[in-house]
């Protein structure tokens, strides 16, 4: 009725939800200068980003996942499992392709689908068989998890040592003195964003974290675009993992342990609502820098115990919900 | 009505004393001197945006006036909250529901005064009270249904019974008929006499002017967040009410718009039915027809139509432009030509947190993408929306939940129409949407009909369906009673058909 208060409406680009992520990063960056100033140096920068690379990957597909309503638990233990299975594989077929970058290739491949599959079985069990994501996942997670263990025997797998020193490159190299893992990382989160603003998939995930109804009497295939959420992200956790592998050369029961929460944490601060129907790829790129550089950051200044990373991670993750609630009061 | 006469001399137990309300820069409410006195109904009426709302919620301590002061017995009171103000007996039911869905009715009625035995919960007291207060308002729901699956109207009931259990002497009702039928209102009616005869002060809106006249001891009317007018009921008749809100005589509510009818039906629907709700249902609409849909809530319209969208299950045979098809889904039903708009606006057909350009383009979004969405395009479609449907929005970013209800409609006509279709289904054109509003839609339903395009209507209105109709089919209780046709399309008939006098019950 009377709705004269949408008078008071500030346009989007001046509210501070909107840049308080930048604000923060930006601060977040000075204080580190002024610490160390090894900080910002180039080595110590690339070296971060390579780092948050995998989470980073990662946390653009959640970003899907998590405007259009959803949530997946189980990204951590699928990267632990498509590396356990992927150096499987390249291992099994090293007697009969040799080492060289064709049992890479077939392993990349075998990455890429694992994670494809892995993301449609989550999509599927949620939107057909219409569990409560969270369970479905939470399920996944162990089930990922448990099977990463037993196929290591409790111990480490380790990729055969010939293969491991062509892999290398991929994660140790780059071009023009930017490391592979970063590159891609740019690569996903550009498309990601675009994907995101500008296509009719990214418009239907939010219209479905908005209003599923909405969504539903508006001819959109609801069922559909959730699946692809959590196959896509899927199939990024597989590129995450396929950038990961030559990083150690193993996979084991602690691979990938903690990255769901790193990368949900890192979707919430940068500004998608946890509920759904708003979601920004770009912000959650922030999310993802903010996260790391904290980490260096403790590691390099002896003010507080890298110890205590965790905990001041939890207080910035507490910190921009609450901002978040702050602006949808004003709004 | 004799009850006025004697309430003019009692003391308002709730007034708005000088009242203004500006929001930031933009007054909503100028010179508000308003009051309810004990055992009288006292009607509010006005156009959408008129400052209803507002006023409403400054009675009933949700907001605070600019300046000027609520009066509770004659004393100047600042409600803190609303909770304050319903611990001084001041009840606001809201026009949309406060309830939560997954609780049981009893436990609504209840909520955060729940009755207790030391610290247990007193559930056998609590469910007696619970059937008390639904056997009075003649509502057969089952106290322990959840009201997720309860139908909107025993919703509504649910809702009075919860004020009613508060023992409130200021009972403020936000049009509590817009979802109830004819017979429930009555029923409602019947209550709010009983309340007004235990002294309650009772303050009543509705867009139905005939129950205004029914109900109401004084009207006042609001145009623009001014008073127009407080007078006894007795002294404004229905035309005079319309007049008074518009500010303009309204001698036409319906267009009379002359339509060709084609003669091969466009839509031909044999056999059909719709879960448990609807059984072999068969109807045809033709060209440049507008077929209403008459019956009461729960006869299965809006099932019917939704199963016909593909949004339900169904079965049964479809022809559309003679050839058999199965819809299936709202994509295919689009691509077909047909188009649903649904009766539920805000849960159903508007996302209420998004603006208005991506709500506009939701269905339509292919025919703006090429890889990539053409904001530029969609943009131009929010242009000519706002031109064409006369969408009054304060700024082009406004979220579409801060839109008054007629021009959420409009918006919502305008995403339908956006998809070009030759068959349109509304459901409940003007639910909640003032008589200004109400007028342009249905001149745009006539101007449909008029350029070949067919249109159904589902209405629980009676004159809407009346003015509006072609031919008419009444439906009870999941299937086709009757379908009429020219002098057969009267109040009377239509009534008579849906209660079941007449016709056939598919039923037996």
């Amino acid at each position: 009725m009377s709705d004269a208060n949408a008078h008071k409406k500030t346009p989007a680009y001046m509210d501070l939800h909107v840049v308080g992520p930048v604000v923060a990063l930006v601060v977040l960056m000075i204080v580190g200068y002024f610490m160390n100033e090894n900080f910002l140096s180039y080595a110590n920068v690339t070296n971060v980003l390579a780092r948050s690379a995998f989470i980073g990957i990662i946390a653009v597909g959640m970003t899907f996942v998590i405007t259009s309503g959803g949530l997946d638990l189980s990204v951590g233990s699928m990267a632990a499992f498509i590396a356990g299975l992927m150096i499987m594989i390249m291992n099994a077929l090293l007697p009969s392709m040799g080492a060289g970058w064709g049992v890479i290739l077939v392993g990349m491949a075998a990455a890429l689908a694992l994670g494809l599959t892995a993301g449609l079985v989550n999509g599927l069990l949620i939107t057909k068989v219409r569990i409560e994501a969270f369970i479905v996942t939470l399920g996944t997670m162990g089930i990922f998890r448990s099977l990463v263990t037993w196929m290591a025997d409790g111990g480490t797998l380790s990729l055969n040592f010939e293969v491991r020193e062509i892999y290398r490159p991929v994660y140790y190299d780059g071009i023009l003195g930017v490391a592979w893992p970063i590159i891609v990382f740019a690569i996903v989160a550009i498309i990601g964003e675009i994907v995101m603003r500008h296509t009719s998939f990214g418009r239907h995930c939010a219209a479905i974290g908005s209003n599923e109804q909405v969504a539903r009497y508006s001819a959109v295939h609801v069922d559909r675009v959730r699946t692809i959420t959590y196959v896509l992200l899927g199939l990024l956790v597989g590129v995450a993992t396929i950038m990961y592998v030559p990083r150690l050369g193993s996979a084991s029961s602690s691979t990938g342990v903690l990255w769901e929460l790193e990368a949900i944490a890192a979707v919430i601060i940068g500004g998608t609502m946890l509920k759904g129907g708003f979601g920004r790829v770009w912000g959650t790129v922030v999310g993802v820098l903010i996260l790391s550089l904290i980490g260096n950051l403790l590691n390099l200044t002896d003010l507080v115990s890298p110890y205590l990373n965790g905990a001041i991670q939890g207080v910035i993750i507490i910190l921009a919900v609450v901002l978040q609630r702050e602006k949808k009061a004003s709004s | 009505m004799s009850a006025a006469a004697e309430a003019v001399s009692v003391a308002p137990t709730l007034a708005l004393s000088d009242v203004t309300r500006s929001f930031g820069p933009v007054q909503i409410l100028f010179d508000i001197n308003f009051d309810l006195r004990p055992g009288e109904v006292h009607a509010l009426i006005g156009e959408n945006g008129a400052g209803k709302s507002t006023m409403m919620k400054m009675l009933s301590g949700y907001l605070q006036p600019s300046t000027g002061h609520v009066m509770l017995d004659g004393q100047p009171v600042s409600f803190a909250s609303s909770e304050a103000a319903e611990d001084a007996g001041v009840i606001l039911i809201h026009q949309e529901f406060n309830l939560a869905e997954q609780l049981s009715v009893e436990q609504n009625i209840f909520l955060g005064r729940e009755l207790k035995k030391g610290f247990l919960l007193d559930h056998a007291e609590m469910r007696a009270q619970t059937v008390a207060l639904l056997g009075q308002l003649e509502t057969h729901v089952d106290p322990g249904a959840r009201v997720s699956e309860i139908s909107v109207s025993d919703k509504q009931m649910v809702e009075i019974a919860k004020a009613l259990s508060r023992n409130a002497r200021v009972l403020i009702m936000d049009e509590p008929t817009a979802v109830l039928t004819t017979r429930e209102a009555e029923v409602l009616f019947r209550q709010i006499e009983r309340l007004r005869a235990a002294g309650a002060a009772i303050l009543f809106t509705s867009h139905k002017l005939d129950e205004v006249a029914r109900i109401a001891d004084r009207i006042t009317v609001l145009r623009d967040g001014h008073q127009v007018i407080s007078t006894p009921a007795g002294e404004m008749n229905e035309d005079d009410m319309a007049r008074h809100m518009v500010g303009r005589d309204l001698t036409n509510l319906f267009p009379q718009v002359p339509h060709e009818k084609g003669a091969e039906p466009v839509l031909a629907v044999e056999n059909f039915s719709v879960g448990k709700v609807v059984h072999d249902v068969s109807f045809d609409l033709r060209p440049g027809e507008i077929l209403g849909f008459a019956g009461l809530v729960g006869s299965g319209r809006t099932e019917l139509m939704e199963g016909l969208m593909g949004l339900r299950e169904a079965r049964g045979t479809i022809r559309v432009r003679g050839a058999e098809t199965v819809i299936g889904s709202v994509k295919r039903a689009a691509e077909l030509g047909i188009a649903y708009l649904t009766e539920d606006r805000k849960g159903r057909g508007l996302i209420v947190g998004q603006q208005m350009r991506p709500n506009l383009t939701l269905t339509s979004l292919a025919r703006f993408t090429n890889w990539l969405i053409n904001r530029k395009a969609e943009e131009e479609a929010l242009d000519r929306a706002i031109e064409e449907f006369d969408i009054r929005a304060p700024t082009r970013e406004v979220l579409v939940g801060n839109l008054s209800g007629g021009n959420q409609q409009k918006l919502l006509l305008a995403k339908v129409m956006l998809g070009e279709p030759d068959i349109i289904i509304i459901d409940e054109p003007t639910r909640g949407i003032d008589i200004g509003t109400k007028q342009q839609i249905y001149e745009f339903i006539a101007e449909l009909a008029k350029t070949g395009k067919s249109v159904i209507v589902i209405s629980s209105e009676m004159a809407e369906i009346i003015g509006l109709s072609d031919r008419v089919v009444v439906m009870r209780t999941g299937g086709v009673s009757g379908v009429l046709e020219g002098e057969d399309i009267n109040e009377d008939t239509i009534v008579r058909y849906a209660m079941g006098l007449e016709g056939g019950d598919e039923n037996s």
